[in-house]
């Protein structure tokens, strides 16, 4: 958890349901993801495995699936789920206000 | 004027590692087809049905052929029996193994494990030490020194290829693993692939093959007969021709050390039973640039990309044709390389970083 700024990462309809963007801030890349129920979360961008934009994976259910090697991570916790990721993902607060998508960084 | 066949170092704990990530191929960023978002996420839909239906035909086919081999068994019928009956549990075995290793085939997580737990035995391949081994093949595919599954190096050891017909030189190196791992030691390049957190879990599962192999040794001395070893553990030497048949069409021939799939991977048309037994891939370059798309959808897939692809090899023949003839070449001159022209829809081949590729591409 994070107890930094706020910043907006997008419009909530930029994102489908079940699904995953990409968000570029400074130097940094997050994933922000949608899941099937609706909510928001938002995740490093990149795989712990091997630095690859989890943005081109697949959002099933709560789970993330890294399109290099089919790892998986947890989207609310950011926990491994299936090797080769053994790291977990460092996971962001997010809030919704007016339509927007907010990360806490 | 003798020729002088240069030879490079395909260990993974030679100089060629270090070599390769110095020209920036190792773990670098590969070339992917332009395929729309919308598209590509339906391409990557899991389904349980495809799976549970395959996996149902294939052990209930190992069970007819099982029970047609036994009958047969003291007779010469035993013969065209038990290679029947080897060839349905090494082949599905091998591409089983491959699919639910990537957690694509089944929906449902367990049943991509059960499958890729049981599949691993069956094609004598420790479960753990292949994961990491074939995650390492997809990140650096067949970029010499970094790439643990290349089957053989330029110049080819046609020994090796022979003797993989009945895995006998494949299989071997794995029991030395087995027996390596039951005693808690790992090979050196192992440990260039195998992360330390997974070394017990590797242990363990060698124990447990170790295990189920003596169970079936006692059963054949109980039995006084190796008919037990028939149906469970020699099936993977004596059924193995269709396996490296397949396996050999894959990358031989083609380019190694690039980023770009469509150099150093072969698509190939297949008939539904081979593809029912390779589980679709066939659709090699597919694979290799989208691991994420599951095998039922390969075919999809294919025609999504095939304009920015080289043309499939139009049948098994025609690649093993165009295999053995690139081998023959390489082994007096290893440089060969087989180097398809793209259709005019396609992007170039994408070099990504320096080398020295000299390629034509169609108008
Ligand atoms: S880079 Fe994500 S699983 Fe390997």
């Amino acid at each position: 958890m994070s107890n930094g700024i706020w910043i907006e990462a997008c419009e909530v309809d930029d994102i489908e349901v079940e699904d995953v963007i990409r968000f570029d801030h400074e130097d940094r890349t997050f994933a922000i993801y949608r899941t099937e129920k609706g909510d928001f979360f938002a995740s490093d961008g990149y795989c712990t495995h091997e630095k690859f934009h989890l943005s081109n994976g697949l959002v099933m259910g709560n789970l993330i699936e890294c399109p290099k090697h089919n790892g998986r991570f947890d989207i609310p916790t950011g926990q491994a789920k299936r090797a080769p990721v053994c790291v977990d993902l460092k996971t962001y607060p997010v809030k919704i206000e007016d339509d927007k998508v907010f990360i806490q960084i | 004027m003798a020729i002088v066949v240069q030879k490079r170092d395909y260990s993974i704990t030679g100089p060629e590692s270090k070599r390769a990530q110095e020209k920036g191929l190792a773990t670098a960023e590969w070339y992917t087809s332009p395929i729309p978002r919308a598209k590509m996420k339906e391409l990557m839909k899991r389904r349980n049905g495809p799976a549970i239906r395959d996996t149902i035909i294939w052990f209930g086919g190992l069970a007819v052929l099982g029970y047609l081999a036994f009958l047969s068994w003291g007779t010469w019928w035993a013969i065209p029996a038990f290679l029947a009956y080897g060839i349905l549990y090494a082949t599905p075995g091998d591409s089983r193994w491959h699919e639910c290793g990537h957690g694509t085939a089944f929906k449902t997580p367990w049943m991509n494990e059960v499958i890729y737990q049981i599949a691993s035995f069956m094609v004598l391949r420790s479960a753990t030490p292949w994961r990491w081994s074939h995650a390492r093949h997809h990140t650096d595919t067949i970029i010499v020194g970094r790439d643990p599954e290349i089957i053989t190096e330029r110049p080819p050891v046609w020994r090796i290829l022979m003797m993989q017909i009945f895995h006998l030189y494949g299989g071997p190196v794995e029991i030395k693993r087995f027996i390596l791992h039951t005693f808690g030691k790992l090979e050196s390049q192992e440990k260039e692939y195998i992360p330390e957190s997974q070394h017990n879990k590797t242990f363990w599962e060698a124990r447990v093959y170790l295990l189920i192999i003596l169970a079936i040794i006692g059963a054949c001395v109980y039995a006084g007969s190796i008919l037990p070893a028939m149906f469970i553990f020699l099936p993977s030497f004596y059924g193995g021709i269709i396996v490296i048949t397949f396996g050999v069409t894959q990358h031989l021939g083609l380019y190694e050390d690039v980023l770009d799939h469509r150099l150093n991977s072969r698509t190939i048309y297949m008939n539904r039973l081979c593809r029912f037994l390779y589980w679709n891939m066939n659709y090699h370059v597919e694979h290799h640039m989208f691991p994420m798309v599951p095998y039922h959808a390969l075919a999809k897939l294919h025609a999504e990309m095939k304009d920015d692809c080289p043309a499939a090899r139009p049948g098994l023949w025609a690649a093993l044709k165009e295999v053995v003839t690139a081998l023959r070449k390489q082994k007096h001159d290893p440089a060969y390389v087989v180097v398809k022209p793209l259709p005019s829809t396609a992007r170039p081949y994408m070099y990504g970083i320096e080398h020295d590729l000299n390629i034509k591409v169609e108008a």
